[in-house]
This record gives C-alpha cells, structure tokens and sequence, in this order.
C-alpha cells in the first residue's frame, strides 16, 4: 500500500519537500544539541523541563483523541464515523511517534534510553509512560493498515481485528491518564499536584485532537476526492464543543482551589503564569493569548448556527487547537517550575536551535500523516464516494 | 529476465559500495596488531609485576569485570575484590586500575584504536596525566 | 516455488528480529560475573542502618564557616563553576531561612533568623519522591545505609528526579562540566580536613581521586559514599568543626540521635511526607 504515497501532484511533492527541509534543518540543531549538551536549549537547574516534555505532553492528548472517533463507530455502531476512523488512527499514529521523538530529544543521554528497558522500574510512571506509549503505536498501526488493507481488497476486516480496536479504544485513555500522573504525582509542585490532573488532560486531549481531525478532514476534503461526510465532522463539532467547555470548567476549578483557599503554593503558579511576579512576566502575554483563543472558540462552538458554518468551524477549531497547545504545550509544564522550591523565580523562554528541532518533530509528524493520509485517500477513492459520502453509482 | 541490464548494473554497484572497505585498503600496508605498553613506571617498581587477573582473562573479560564493579560499587556498597588467589584490590578504574596503567595512549587506547572502540569511561574517571600533558 | 515481494519482506525482517533478538537477549541474560565471596566491603569503612545529618546552625558565625564546608564538598567532587545560574551545579550552598523554608515565611520573624543562612543539601529522605520516579533506578535508596545515591552510569538525563525532588536539591549537568572544573582546586576525595583555623592546613591530602560527571546526567549530594567505605566522615562535616553532626538515626546513643533528643529540631518541607534525613537546630 505505501506505493500510493509516492504518486502525487506537484502540490503533494512540493509540501513533501517543504517538510523534508524543515526535518533538515531541525535535525542539524539536534547534531549542535547532541554534541554540545542541553544547556543549549532554554531549560535551567530551576525549569528543568520546557518545550519539549510540553510538546509531548500536548500530543498525548491529541494522540488517544483517535479513540473519540474509534469509539462511537465500533462500540456503538455509529455509521456516521465510518470513514472518518482511519484518518483518526492514522493521527494517532503520528502524533505518538512525535511524542517518542519529543522525548528523545529531551534526554541528556540519549543513548541510553535502553536503560529504561534493561532496568524496569515498576515504580516510576515514565516507565508505564514508556509501556503504554509503544504499545498504543503497535495497537494502531495493526488495526488502521489491517482495516485499511481490507478496505483496499473490498472484503471486509478479519475478524481478529476486533479485540485490538476494543483494547486500543482502553488503552487510548490510559495514555494520557499516565502521562497526567507524571505530573499529578510530584509532591514538590503545586500546581501539578491536583486530582483533577488526568481528567484535565482527558478534556483538552477530546477537544484538541478532535479539533485538529475536523481540521485535517477537511483539507482532505478540499485536496482529494474523499470526503469524511458531514454528518461525522458536525458530530466531531459537538464533542470539540462539549470538552472544551468542560476543559475551561476545569480550569476553573483550580482557580477556585488556588485563590479560594488562598494557600500560597497553589495561587503562586497561577499568579506567575497570568500577572506574573515582581517583574517576572515572560508568560503572561502567552496565558492570555491562550484565554482569549478559548473565549473565540467557544463562541463560535457553543451557538449551533455558528458551529454548523464549516467556515467558522474552521476558526473555531483553530482556536481550539491553538489556545490548548499553549495551555497544555507550553504554560502547563513551565508553570510547574515557577517559583522554584525555593520560591525565586527562573524564566523559562526556548531558543533558537530548541525551536529548530521542536518544528523538525511537528515536520515529521506531518510527513508521517500526509504519508498515511495519502495512502488512506488513494484507496478509499478506488471506492468512488460523491461529495457527502454517499457511494456512487459506477 | 526484464530490465536485464538494469539488474547486472545495479548488482556490480552494489557490491562495489559493500566491498568498499576491502577494495580501499588493498595494497596498503596492513595495520600492526596493538601493543599495549605495560613498562609504566609504577609497573617498573613493582617486585612481583602482577595484574589483578592474569592476562587472557583481562583481555577478554575485563568489560564485564568493569561493569561488575561498577555495580558492586555504586549499587552494592562492595569496595574490595578478592582475586582468584586472595589478594585484596579496591574495585576503583581511576584509583587501581590506572594507577599502574598509567599510560592509556600507549595501553587502553592500543587496543581500542584498534577495534575502532570508544569506551565512555572516561569522560568521568579521569585518566592520569602522562608525559607531556598539563 | 515462488513467492510474492510482500512474503519475501515478511519473512526476512522476522528472520532479522529473531536473529538480533535471540542474540540481544543472549546478551542481556547472561549471568552476572561474580560470586558473592569475591566483593566485599572494606572493613575500614563506616556503616549504618540509616545516615543522618544535623546542622546546628549556632555553629555558623562568620562566611568562613560556610565557605569551608561547601568548598570541603565542591574541591573533593570536582564539581564545576559553569558560570552562570541557569546551569548551576551545586551540592550544598546557603540558603536564607525564609528561601529553605518556604512555609515558614513571616514578616514579623526575628530578624536574627530571616537573615541567618542555612546550609542546604540534598536530604537523603527516607521516602524520596526522587527515587520513586526515576525510570532506570539510577537514582536509588541503598539498602545497606539509606543514602539516596545517584548511578552516573545509568543516568539517562530525564530529568524527572530534578521534576520531583520539592528540595531543589539535583543539577543537572547542561554541558560538559570538564572545561569549567577548576584543576586547581581539586583534592583527594581521602583528603582529611583539619580542625585548624587555616583552610589550606590539612592533615593529610590523601590519593584517591573522585570521578567528574559527563554531560546529560543529573548529579547531587551522595553523602560522601566514598569517604564512608574509606572510614572518614563526609567532607563538610569534617570541615564544618562541629556544625555539623553525622550519624546513624538507628543506633539509640549516636550523636545525632542525641542532639534529637535534647534539641528542638525541624526538618524542611516536612508535611510532604519525605521524611528527610536532615534536621536543623538552632544552638
């Protein structure tokens, strides 16, 4: 099936060439990072984590949203989403091999990254983390190429497909719940040390990803005969809608906690982060980009005259996906670090060669998805679909 | 077959790059075995001049023995090694082994040149300052 | 017999993973090299079930007496001045009482104390979050004495110690430390640290020199392992001439168990539940 993707237009080699440079690029800084050490990058002895272990953290997310997709139409039959599954696997596929990459570049010994499989440590959540993140990839890649392979033949899918797409819709959740502890476990860090932590993660991660599969549906769409079908993508509109309401609501939650209880360990963080502290305010502009991003994605989402608009779907769901990724990319894991144990403040900010490399991963991750997407479409188009999804006939 | 000449070309690349290796170097003069020096000066002083094991079990297994160390160091809390024949040493690169070996460019580099090796140890254990060096 | 492309592939890359997989776990299962008769600790060396420490911070008086003991550790460990604060690496430094014990701030607090600093250090707690979450056991609890040791070897450069740690205590080493070591500086990690006044008049240097780290591993205080499998007490309490105290919580007559019992002492961060291993009194 991979021969599909290396037929296309000009168009299709022009942003595969267009990513392979930016790969390029980003891959060149990773040589200037793995020679020099990490101090090339933003991170300090105080903000020991930055925008790489908040990438990763974001993708997770958007990583077990394939389950979203997966689940209405294999547990409860929901025809709606019929075709629209592939494409969420496939993005969930992408999006984990991101995560793998993200981590990889934040390691200080890279080579040794066997360690964590020659010396188990059932103890620690990184190695679940580790576990879970590859066995998600397996599970994925299994079912959406067998799926897909059997869409190709026009038979149906072996039927031992069937307990995988059960397990992988369990497993999807247990991604993000495990990488949620990372964070919910630490005694040190206020702001990370909530219960709501996982189901915080669950919210953004069915907002975010199903915001960037409309997206992605759509370009689809619009570049190739397949078309998702309205009927999925309104659907997806109204989970988009209904997380990310839950999402702000949860944000609400842990400012209430923090600025009620008026405990200064959990109002500290938050302060930094949105008025910052004693000039300290380096993210400030960041926090509330992402607010007002939230403010403009719900007012597009929650009124259904606004949401059924596909144009202002559009700019819904980049709102959505935009005010998350900095939510959850970026202010979530460097706001954990402000103040430090010693309640001084260190500012975190990425650098040039960390920027590189972070675009380089987000590259290979689209490669992977255009790749994929491609081999998706050219064998769904063999089934000749009109343009709301209703099989022709020849 | 189709594409005949297609193949054969491709087949005689092929091996060309794979064979690259050995083709480059025929007719060079071939490269002297190593020689690892052990006429250090610390070596030089000793009555009886002894390794810790003898010399073939060094020489095949002294990776594994390092590595053991290590463990048996940093994990275990272990700092003495009984050899086969009851001397005690402390299970140290930088303090025992190198003591004597002091010279690693003409000892523990031989070798390792050699079989295009590059060991990390020392990147941490400091090697002793030889002739020469600051 | 012919077979297809795809069947070729899906032969040869399970052929491959058997082969590399059958030859990896060969390697990795293969039996550990010693017998248990053939290591053994030094007879020279201190022991204890459970190391502890006590700062008596009455005993700190002059710049001096931190200077002495931060540099006792810094010298013998080859730990380098980076030069700047975000990559700082330290093991033990001052901290003022309202910056090493946060919960405590208070603006009617003696001003004897808001300005008095405290030596901080990692504090070997007796339920670390640190080794909990470390995904390779290069940081762990040793069994034998309750010291949270750090695996240089094993180290992968996660992070998640330094993420975990709520006492600051870890660094990180962001780029090869060598280069910022000052040779002249370094000491004997055997190095016997005088009671004497001048800080230049030892005892005895010692031979035993102490590794440097690479980068890309997180390194911090290791209760001066070393010097305790050699019989000596870590170097900052030696070089702290009484201010600090060090001992085994576990044996009821030790020192440090007997400044507990007369002294009123706090430990930081205490309501976490790490138990730390280091407690502070003030005289």
């Amino acid at each position: 099936m991979l021969e599909t993707a290396l037929k296309g237009s000009r168009k299709y080699w022009g942003w595969i060439f267009f990513l392979l440079a930016v790969i390029g690029a980003g891959f060149i800084s990773y040589l200037y990072q793995f020679r020099i050490g990490l101090g090339v990058t933003g991170m300090s002895r105080d903000v020991s984590w930055g925008l790489y272990i908040g990438q990763f953290t974001f993708l997770v997310g958007v990583a077990a949203s394939g389950v979203m997709v997966v689940l209405p139409y294999y547990l409860h039959n929901y025809k709606a989403f019929g075709r629209i599954t592939v494409l969420g696997e496939f993005l969930a596929i992408a999006a984990v091999i991101m995560c793998m990459l993200f981590i990889f570049v934040d390691m200080g010994q890279p080579l040794r990254v066997l360690n964590v499989i020659l010396h188990p440590s059932p103890n620690s959540v990184m190695f679940f983390d580790m576990l879970v993140l590859s066995v998600y990839l397996f599970l994925n890649i299994l079912v959406g190429w067998t799926v897909l392979g059997a869409e190709r033949k026009g038979i149906a899918a072996p039927s031992w497909v069937k307990p995988f797409i059960i397990i992988s819709i369990a497993w999807a959740p247990s991604i993000h719940t495990v990488t949620a502890f990372l964070y919910a476990g630490l005694p040190g860090r206020h702001l990370w040390l909530t219960a709501i932590m996982a189901a915080r993660f669950l919210a953004s991660a069915f907002s975010g990803g199903p915001s960037l599969l409309i997206l992605l549906a759509l370009i689809v769409r619009k570049y190739t005969r397949f078309d998702a079908g309205q009927e999925a993508i309104q659907a997806l509109g109204k989970i988009v809608t209904y997380f990310m309401i839950t999402n702000v609501f949860f944000l609400g939650l842990e400012f209430f906690t923090a600025f009620y209880s008026k405990i200064p360990g959990h109002m500290e963080p938050l302060i930094y982060l949105y008025t910052g502290i004693e000039g300290h305010a380096k993210l400030v502009p960041v926090m509330w980009t992402s607010t007002i991003l939230a403010v403009i994605a719900l007012f597009l989402l929650v009124p259904p005259k606004f949401r059924k608009n596909e144009k202002l779907l559009v700019v819904a769901c980049i709102a959505t996906f935009l005010s998350l990724w900095i939510e959850k990319g970026f202010g979530l894991i460097v706001g954990g670090f402000v103040p430090n144990p010693f309640e001084r403040i260190t500012e975190y900010w990425p650098t040039l060669p960390e920027t590189l490399i972070t675009l380089a991963i987000w590259a290979i991750g689209f490669l992977v998805l255009t790749v994929l997407y491609k081999i998706a479409v050219s064998i769904k188009e063999e089934a000749v679909f009109d343009k709301y999804g209703q099989k022709q006939v020849k | 077959m189709y594409d005949g000449w297609k193949i054969i070309i491709g087949i005689i690349i092929f091996i060309g790059i794979a064979t690259f290796p050995i083709l480059y170097d025929i007719g060079k003069a071939s490269v002297p075995p190593p020689e690892p020096k052990i006429d250090t000066p610390e070596i030089q002083k000793m009555a009886e001049k002894k390794c810790i094991e003898s010399k073939s079990f060094m020489k095949t297994e002294h990776m594994v023995m390092l590595n053991d160390w290590r463990d048996s160091v940093v994990r275990d809390g272990n700092r003495l090694y009984i050899t086969t024949d009851g001397k005690e040493y402390a299970m140290s690169l930088q303090n025992t082994c190198m003591k004597c070996h002091s010279n690693k460019k003409k000892f523990c580099d031989e070798c390792h040149n050699y079989v295009a090796v590059k060991p990390y140890c020392w990147d941490c254990h400091i090697e002793p300052k030889e002739e020469g060096q600051t | 017999m012919s077979i297809s492309r795809r069947e070729f592939l899906k032969i040869a890359s399970a052929s491959a993973l058997l082969g590399f997989g059958g030859i990896s776990a060969f390697e990795i299962l293969q039996p550990g090299q010693f017998e248990a008769s053939q290591v053994m600790p030094d007879s020279k060396g201190l022991v204890a079930k459970r190391w502890a420490m006590v700062v008596d911070i009455s005993r700190f008086r002059t710049e001096e007496d931190y200077k002495r003991c931060i540099e006792a550790c810094h010298r013998i460990h080859n730990v380098p001045d980076v030069g700047n604060l975000k990559e700082e690496i330290k093991w033990i430094w001052k901290e003022t009482y309202e910056h090493a014990f946060p919960g405590q701030k208070d603006e009617f607090l003696s001003e004897k104390i808001k300005d008095l600093p405290f030596l901080v250090l990692c504090n070997h707690c007796n339920n670390p979050p640190c080794v909990r979450v470390c995904p390779t056991k290069a940081t762990f609890k040793r069994e034998s004495d309750g010291i949270v040791m750090m695996d240089m070897h094993r180290c992968i450069g996660c992070r998640f110690c330094m993420a975990a740690c709520p006492y600051g205590a870890r660094s990180f080493n962001f780029r090869d430390p060598r280069p910022f070591i000052n040779e002249a500086n370094k000491l004997p990690y055997d190095t016997v640290f005088t009671n004497g006044q001048d800080r230049e008049a030892l005892i005895k240097k010692g031979h035993l020199s102490f590794p440097t780290r690479m980068r890309g591993v997180v390194e911090k205080c290791t209760f001066c392992y070393e010097r305790l499998a050699v019989g000596l007490q870590p170097a900052c309490v030696e070089a702290s001439q009484g201010g600090l105290i060090f001992g085994d919580l576990e044996v009821p007559n030790s020192e440090v168990r007997k400044v507990l019992n007369e002294k009123y002492s706090f430990r930081r961060k205490p309501e976490l539940g790490t138990y730390p291993s280091v407690y502070y009194i003030l005289g």
